[in-house]
């Protein structure tokens, strides 16, 4: 075997990622606190070489490259870009807050690079291995973003929790493949998804691996009843790790989702079908009533990312490509909506206080009238009001469910999601119509302001211009 | 019963049996040792397998570095295990109850009718001078590189993790250092003091 036959060349992106990662943790431990800004400015500069080396490459065809374990399609290229994208962003917010509470460290931005590694992996994988090593890339470099707060308590019970929970599931996850290798004989997704169309008999072992892999991939994607660990590790873990947890990962979750159920067991649709209603319409129910309940902005951004996840699993589930496309139209900007709204808690916060509650909103529009409007955009937009994008996410995926004729399916999505405009009316109640608690003066970096501000004029953008983002979406399943 | 047979059932006597009293030893240390046990003689049918590569690491990285840092751990520890075990005639008939469905449903799912002999032809055995070590290691460096690189950045993250999250400063802390102590001179330390003989 010659090195020509790796392809090395299309992993491009990922190479520059790693080697750039591993130069930023050298150099990191040269710098003096004082000079920490370096160590940040050299994580910016990884996730935007990144994003062009991914842009310049962009292909139609799709390449296979070390052996055929590594894949390089348009919906690699446009996850790929969205990820740095959002990841850049919550860098972004995050110099602030991790400053003030004394843990701006470089061994942030490493493991924050770090995981976005693990994400692009997952999302080229075209072998069942890469992928498991690439889900555990992200989920070990996020177990330990999450205990990254040393003196907080609540961070390491977050920790903890993410991490036992975190363990089981790819343990489920392990076992799933392991079974669906003994079934085919092959990891490789190409030869596994060639492997079940020959097979013309129900063999029941598949489905017994499929049970196992649709409940690895619910844990890690948080669908109800898989959802346990959600608000408290959202709540417990650092705002700006929380930012990070609640975008870009779920964006690779899409990602494997297609990989594994529609790539490699595409046969088996029949079956898997039946398992995403049930989580869909649980994590639609569980998500938008018991985030009404909440008082706490993070854990309620919890329990609505859980009624997202439910959505997203409802394009899925209707298994036709225009299902899967807005599936992916939704999770992109779901993953920048989140963004935007976590950021909206780091510009608030300061040293010593959390702003995560949701009484700290009250009055926000006499404080600040441009970020008040800001955070009415996002809050609007997850809620799915129609001017803003999440109408256009939400409408596509109800679209694909109708066609594929489960009136009843998209009843119940709507039905659930008028209860979720409730707790979305309530942030933007509390910030326009309250009087201010806190009156304390929002000061932040200038970068900061303007990057939120780019965030939710996008969100604004798409919402009254969605139909490029769409053709994009609907190209990549064409 | 030939006598790779006879090996066989011994080895997986041993190893039902060790496994067994992992759980139900009283004393952890023991439960520890017995888990040795278990994965030695698991090597031991690995070797009947012709897998001599894992068979060969499952002793030199489980029995020989990971189980002796669970000792040391388990000693640190002191964990009083008979308050653990409370309970556990409260709570044995409804598990042997879920353990009885669930093997009964791995039976039927991963039985020898979905796995046995019919579904997959017997394995021939290799020839005497296979080796099983170069066949791994050919494959390992070629046709999974990928994942083989990606193990390595996992291992380099928890490296970082696990400094990141316990490495810290503490100012009282006593140490040496020894560029200190290879500097310092006559000097610093001696101090000679005329004194009259008395």
């Amino acid at each position: 075997m010659t090195l020509d036959a790796l392809n090395i060349s299309i992993a491009w992106p990922e190479i520059f990622l790693l080697s750039m990662t591993c130069l930023l943790l050298i150099v990191d431990v040269f710098l003096k606190q004082s000079q920490r800004d370096a160590s940040y400015l050299i994580a910016q500069f990884t996730l935007l070489g990144t994003l062009v080396l991914t842009w310049v490459n962009m292909t139609t065809e799709r390449a296979e490259a070390f052996n055929g374990t590594f894949v390089v399609d348009p919906l690699a290229d446009v996850l790929k870009i969205f990820i740095c994208l959002v990841v850049a962003l919550v860098f972004v917010y995050s110099r602030d807050y991790l400053k003030d509470r004394n843990i701006f460290k470089g061994e942030f931005y490493v493991l924050g690079l770090f995981g976005v590694l693990g994400m692009m992996i997952m999302v080229s994988s075209n072998h069942m291995l890469s992928l498991y090593l690439g889900l555990e890339l992200l989920s070990l470099s996020m177990y330990a973003m999450v205990a990254f707060n040393r003196e907080s308590g609540s961070s390491a019970e977050a920790a903890m929790k993410y991490f036992v929970l975190g363990a089981i599931a790819s343990g489920m996850l392990l076992y799933g493949i392991s079974i669906i290798y003994g079934v085919t004989g092959s990891l490789s997704i190409p030869v596994i998804a060639e492997s079940l169309v020959k097979q013309s008999e129900m063999n029941i072992g598949l489905v017994f691996g499929l049970v196992f892999l649709v409940v690895g991939l619910a844990f890690k994607l948080g669908a109800v009843p898989f959802h346990m660990w959600v608000p408290d590790v959202y709540h417990g873990a650092p705002t700006t790790v929380t930012s990070y947890i609640a975008s870009a990962p779920k964006i690779a979750g899409f990602a494997i989702i297609i990989r594994i159920l529609v790539e490699a067991l595409g046969a088996l649709q029949e079956d898997w079908q039946g398992m995403l209603i049930i989580l869909a319409v649980l994590s639609l129910g569980v998500g938008n009533v018991i985030a009404i309940a909440q008082t706490n902005l993070k854990r309620m951004l919890a329990y609505s990312t859980i009624s997202h996840v439910g959505f997203i699993l409802l394009g899925l589930l209707a298994g036709t490509n225009a299902g899967y496309s807005s599936a992916m139209f939704y999770i992109l900007v779901y993953s920048l909506m989140s963004v935007g709204g976590f950021g909206i808690i780091l510009l608030l916060s300061r040293a010593g206080f959390e702003s995560d509650e949701l009484n700290d909103l009250k009055g926000l529009n006499k404080r600040s009238p441009w970020f008040a409007f800001m955070m009415l955009i996002f809050m609007f937009s997850m809620a799915g009001v129609p001017p803003t994008v999440g109408f256009w996410a939400k409408l596509s995926v109800l679209t694909a469910v109708v066609e594929i004729d489960m009136l009843w399916l998209a009843l119940v999505a709507v039905f659930f999601s008028i209860i979720g405009v409730y707790y979305y009316l309530r942030v933007i109640k509390l910030m326009y119509f309250d009087e201010p608690e806190d009156t304390t003066e929002i000061k932040n970096t200038t970068e900061m302001q303007m990057a939120l501000s780019l965030n939710g004029l996008i969100i604004l953008l798409l919402g009254v211009y969605p139909s490029a983002l769409m053709s994009l979406c609907f190209s990549v399943f064409a | 019963m030939s006598f790779q047979e006879v090996v066989f059932y011994l080895f997986s006597l041993t190893l039902l049996l060790s496994a067994g009293a992992v759980v139900l030893a009283r004393n952890t240390v023991h439960s520890a040792l017995f888990l040795v046990l278990t994965f030695f003689t698991t090597s031991a049918i690995w070797l009947l397998l012709e897998a001599e590569f894992l068979a060969i690491t499952l002793i030199l990285v489980y029995v020989g570095a990971v189980m002796v840092l669970f000792l040391f751990v388990i000693m640190m520890l002191d964990v009083d295990l008979a308050k653990l075990k409370e309970g556990f005639i409260q709570y044995l008939p409804i598990g042997v109850l879920v353990v009885l469905v669930m093997s009964a449903e791995m039976i039927m799912v991963v039985g020898s009718s979905k796995f046995g002999t019919d579904a997959y032809p017997i394995p021939v055995p290799k020839a005497a001078d296979y080796s099983n070590t170069k066949d791994l290691g050919s494959v390992l460096y070629t046709e999974y590189v990928l994942q083989f690189e990606l193990a390595a950045v996992i291992l380099l993250v928890a490296i970082i993790a696990a400094i990141a999250l316990t490495m810290r400063r503490r100012p009282n802390t006593k140490y040496q250092s020894p560029a200190k102590q290879v500097m310092v001179k006559k000097a610093d330390r001696l101090r000679i003091v005329k004194m009259d003989s008395e």
